[in-house]
């Protein structure tokens, strides 16, 4: 047994720690643990309602705006009110610029110097050793698209803060709709630019992908998993209140079939938490903070889906939809992403049309004392939702299970490994000093740590620091 | 080369076409060509937090973010972005340290985690062992040329600390000995992280306030700034959030919280919450969230012993009231920010934590009661003088009264 580290895993958000085994240039079993704890949930309570949208966005900086989303959708529904119709486009309009920024960023940021030789100066140099394949012109043209991308996302950023006031930390989205006017001048300006942005996406980000899926074709074997997918939807029309990307899951590649919330539980066996019970559903969560557990490795729990292990994000809801069903694998996931992307950009330019200039974007309303509500939806890289309950005006609850949590989940009391954590298996390593092969698995998932590690509703009375 | 005069000039104001990092990265080429300055190895921590401070420095604009890296910074670490991954990059931050010491800045973004001695967050391994962000900062710190904390979480403990704060995160500033230059934020301004970085490279330290911020971008309050001030004035006011006039009374934090949002917008300068309807939450304040809490609600009527009195009806009355009350209510001002440090109304049962230091209240009183009395004889004078003066007066004892009493309802 060779168990290999890496610590931290870079290009990343937030920490994270990797224990590989690897026999006879294979990787044959797999750890990945997270190394923060903030515990967001618990501070979420005896909170103002209305400041969840501001206050949850805080929990991730790349993608602020879907927990503000996701926030105002479970007020929505404990409220019972509703943002007209202008309101609910543009909280769209907001949500698909992110979208648009993170997958960008994900690509020509993150991923991308797994594959490309970037310039001989920190923070490129030192690079990993590997097999770079991209012939030198291949690799300049490339370096000259990631300079071009780094624009291109923050131009995304401005789309957003034309309608959000500011990014990241979106400040318009409120539970009736957003504050921003959606004056016609502020529509042009985000047409003009969406429309810059998704020429490139087209002309540029794709052809990227497809050039280096060309040149890295073995990675459409590598990085496999179990093949299940989850969603739980994206973007809903006005009125009709349909998806534009629907929610199912997909068991070992076969038929989409339809979610059943009651059957997520999430547990915590080989996680730095004390609990008795195995497995709990979201509604009765229970944290107690206990680093010194024997065994456990990481501060994510487990959530599985009846037992079984789920990988949510654009791979995943391109499979649900019907958008991508090439396969499951490294290459796929990023395919998948850029692909995904102009599916974005193209609904953006649907909406913006369907916009009704300076018609209302808020109502007013009167905060209710009690209700309950659930907002589920997915982020950039898989299923987020948020379940909260209101008392007397107050969050009496406030519970998040995010996508890399789902992702990147340890083992459970079974003993089954999470999602990532089986897809890394197989994974061939020529160079075990180097382990470039793993990190390539781990990122196309795009993992985010800071949303991950969380803390699942603690009643004041039962929670015991240490 | 430029005066420090005119940098300064420079980061305070922006023009609508060009950014900061635009009019910086020729001066700072400039300064490297004639050798002024050398390029400083960067080593850029990440402890508990969102990675939106970095996120936000990756919206620098014209030049982007990538010539940041290559013109301004030599960045030795940054998990985001170093190539390597694991020990092979952990080295090369340990190798700089060690080869660059005295000499390198070291930037933090994210709380230091305290709980546990630190084991809620562990950021890098050295020989087999894992590093706690807590370590590794009470380390690197005193090696370091500059600390440079970005955004809230760094400053001053930020999101990530607020109550209950079950991992124990803390600014950076209240872990090490070493001085500290703060620039708040949740997240940080692209312009103020790149505008302070410039000072320090052309000019060293630029001047700070009490919070260890740039006082060129800090100096103000939004309030102040605020293109919604000539509503406050007016008495117009926004019955609810996204509503024409003043936002003030559906909870904007402009009155106390100091930043120079209005005049340089978001996003490169395309947006900022006040003037999208959305009010201020103060996110650069100390106090930052929970002294700021609820976001809807305004800004608590300031009671004293005798009347509740609003911000804008403080300074009218303040005659009629004698300054006496306003100073009892001052007083006590002192102990509820300190125990309303993680304290908003509702989130915590009644049990205030006693203050951590005595010799610091007491230093914190003598510093008020000076304050005041320097207070009470201009108001003296006054009695009798020109309304000119009666203004300057009343936007002294607005001042005054906003930097001391930040917090939620403490004084209700």
């Amino acid at each position: 047994m060779t168990i290999k580290t890496i610590f931290p895993m870079t290009r990343i958000h937030e920490p994270m720690k990797v224990d590989v085994d690897i026999q006879n240039g294979k990787v044959v079993n797999a750890w990945i643990g997270a190394t923060l704890f903030r515990g967001f949930e618990a501070m979420m309570k005896g909170r103002d309602p209305r400041d969840a949208a501001l206050f949850t966005q805080r929990i991730c900086g790349i993608c602020s705006t879907a927990h503000a989303v996701t926030a105002a959708m479970a007020l929505q529904q404990a409220y019972r009110v509703e943002p007209p119709p202008n309101g609910k486009h543009l909280i769209n309009l907001i949500f698909a610029a992110d979208m648009i920024q993170n997958h960008l960023r994900h690509f020509y940021l993150l991923a991308f110097f797994d594959y490309v030789k970037g310039p001989d100066m920190a923070p490129y140099m030192p690079r990993l050793k590997g097999d770079y394949r991209l012939p030198q012109k291949v690799n300049e043209q490339l370096m000259a698209h990631y300079k071009e991308s780094i624009l291109m996302a923050a131009r995304a950023h401005e789309m957003l803060a034309i309608f959000g006031a500011k990014v990241p930390m979106a400040q318009t989205i409120m539970i009736t709709g957003v504050t921003e006017r959606a004056s016609s001048e502020k529509i042009v300006a985000y047409a003009a630019i969406l429309k810059e942005i998704s020429n490139w996406v087209t002309n540029v980000y794709l052809s990227d992908v497809m050039t280096l899926a060309d040149y890295y074709k073995d990675y459409y074997h590598i990085g496999i998993g179990y093949g299940n997918m989850i969603s739980f939807g994206l973007f809903t029309q006005p009125i009709t209140g349909a998806y534009e990307f629907t929610p199912g899951i997909i068991v070992n590649r076969g038929l989409v079939s339809k979610l059943d919330l009651s059957k997520v539980g999430e547990e915590s066996r080989y996680s730095w938490y004390r609990d008795e019970q195995q497995s709990r559903s979201p509604m009765e969560g229970q944290t107690i903070p206990d680093r010194d557990k024997e065994d456990a490795y990481s501060w994510v729990k487990a959530p599985r889906y009846g037992g079984q292990c789920f990988e949510g994000g654009p791979l995943a809801r391109g499979w649900i939809n019907g958008d991508y069903r090439r396969g499951v694998s490294v290459m796929d996931r990023i395919v998948a992403r850029a692909l995904e992307t102009q599916k974005v950009c193209r609904l953006a330019e649907e909406w913006l049309q369907q916009l009704t200039p300076d018609g209302p974007t808020i109502q007013p309303f009167t905060p209710p004392q009690d209700g309950d509500g659930a907002g589920l939806t997915d982020a950039m890289r898989g299923p987020l939702g948020h379940w909260i309950s209101i008392r007397q005006g107050k969050l009496q609850h406030y519970q998040i299970v995010t996508p890399t949590t789902w992702n990147f989940s340890p083992r459970d009391a079974h003993g089954i490994r999470g999602p990532v954590e089986e897809a890394l298996i197989g994974t061939p390593v020529a160079n075990p000093d180097s382990l470039i092969e793993v990190g390539r698995v781990i990122r196309s998932y795009d993992p985010c740590f800071t949303c991950a590690v969380h803390l699942l509703d603690a009643p004041e009375d039962k929670l015991v620091l240490i | 080369m430029i005066t420090r005069r005119e940098f300064i000039k420079i980061c305070m104001s922006t023009a609508v076409s060009l950014s900061l990092t635009d009019q910086l990265i020729p001066l700072v080429g400039q300064a490297y060509a004639e050798k002024k300055a050398l390029k400083p190895p960067v080593i850029w921590l990440e402890l508990g937090s969102c990675t939106g401070n970095s996120v936000s420095l990756e919206n620098a604009f014209n030049p982007s973010f990538e010539q940041l890296l290559t013109d301004m910074l030599d960045l030795r670490y940054h998990w985001l972005l170093a190539a390597e991954q694991g020990d092979a990059s952990v080295q090369v931050m340990l190798d700089t340290i060690e080869q660059e010491q005295g000499n390198f800045w070291l930037v933090v973004e994210g709380s230091v985690m305290t709980a546990e001695n630190g084991r809620y967050n562990e950021i890098f391994r050295r020989n087999g062992q894992l590093i706690t962000g807590l370590a590794a900062i009470q380390e690197f710190a005193p090696k370091a040329k500059y600390v440079i904390a970005v955004g809230d979480c760094a400053c001053f403990g930020g999101p990530s600390a607020a109550h209950p704060n079950p991992a124990g995160a803390k600014g950076v500033w209240d872990v090490i000995k070493t001085p500290v230059i703060n620039i708040p934020g949740c997240p940080a301004h692209p312009d103020w992280m790149t505008g302070t970085f410039g000072h320090l490279l052309l000019y060293g330290l630029p001047e700070l306030d009490s919070y260890h911020r740039p006082v060129m971008f800090f100096g103000k309050t939004i309030h102040d700034l605020c293109q919604r001030r000539q509503q406050f004035e007016d008495g117009i006011f926004a019955k609810y959030p996204g509503d024409q006039g003043c936002l003030y009374k559906v909870g904007c934090k402009g009155p106390v919280t100091h930043a120079d949002c209005p005049i340089r917008q978001w996003n490169h300068y395309i947006n900022w919450p006040v003037k999208a309807g959305s009010p201020c939450i103060g996110c650069a304040s100390p106090q930052f969230p929970d002294g700021l809490m609820p976001f809807y609600n305004h800004l608590p009527d300031i009671q004293t012993p005798a009347v509740a009195m609003n911000i804008k009806k403080l300074g009218e009355s303040l005659a009629i009231l004698g300054t006496g009350a306003v100073a009892t209510h001052l007083a006590a001002g002192i102990f509820a920010r300190r125990i309303q440090k993680n304290y908003i109304k509702g989130t915590k049962p009644h049990e205030p934590t006693p203050p951590e230091n005595l010799e610091q209240v007491k230093q914190e009183l003598d510093d008020l009661i000076r304050r005041q009395n320097a207070l009470m004889t201009e108001a003296k004078k006054l009695e009798s003088s020109k309304p000119v003066h009666k203004k300057r007066f009343i936007k002294r004892v607005t001042d005054f009264l906003h930097t001391e009493d930040k917090s939620g309802d403490d004084s209700q």
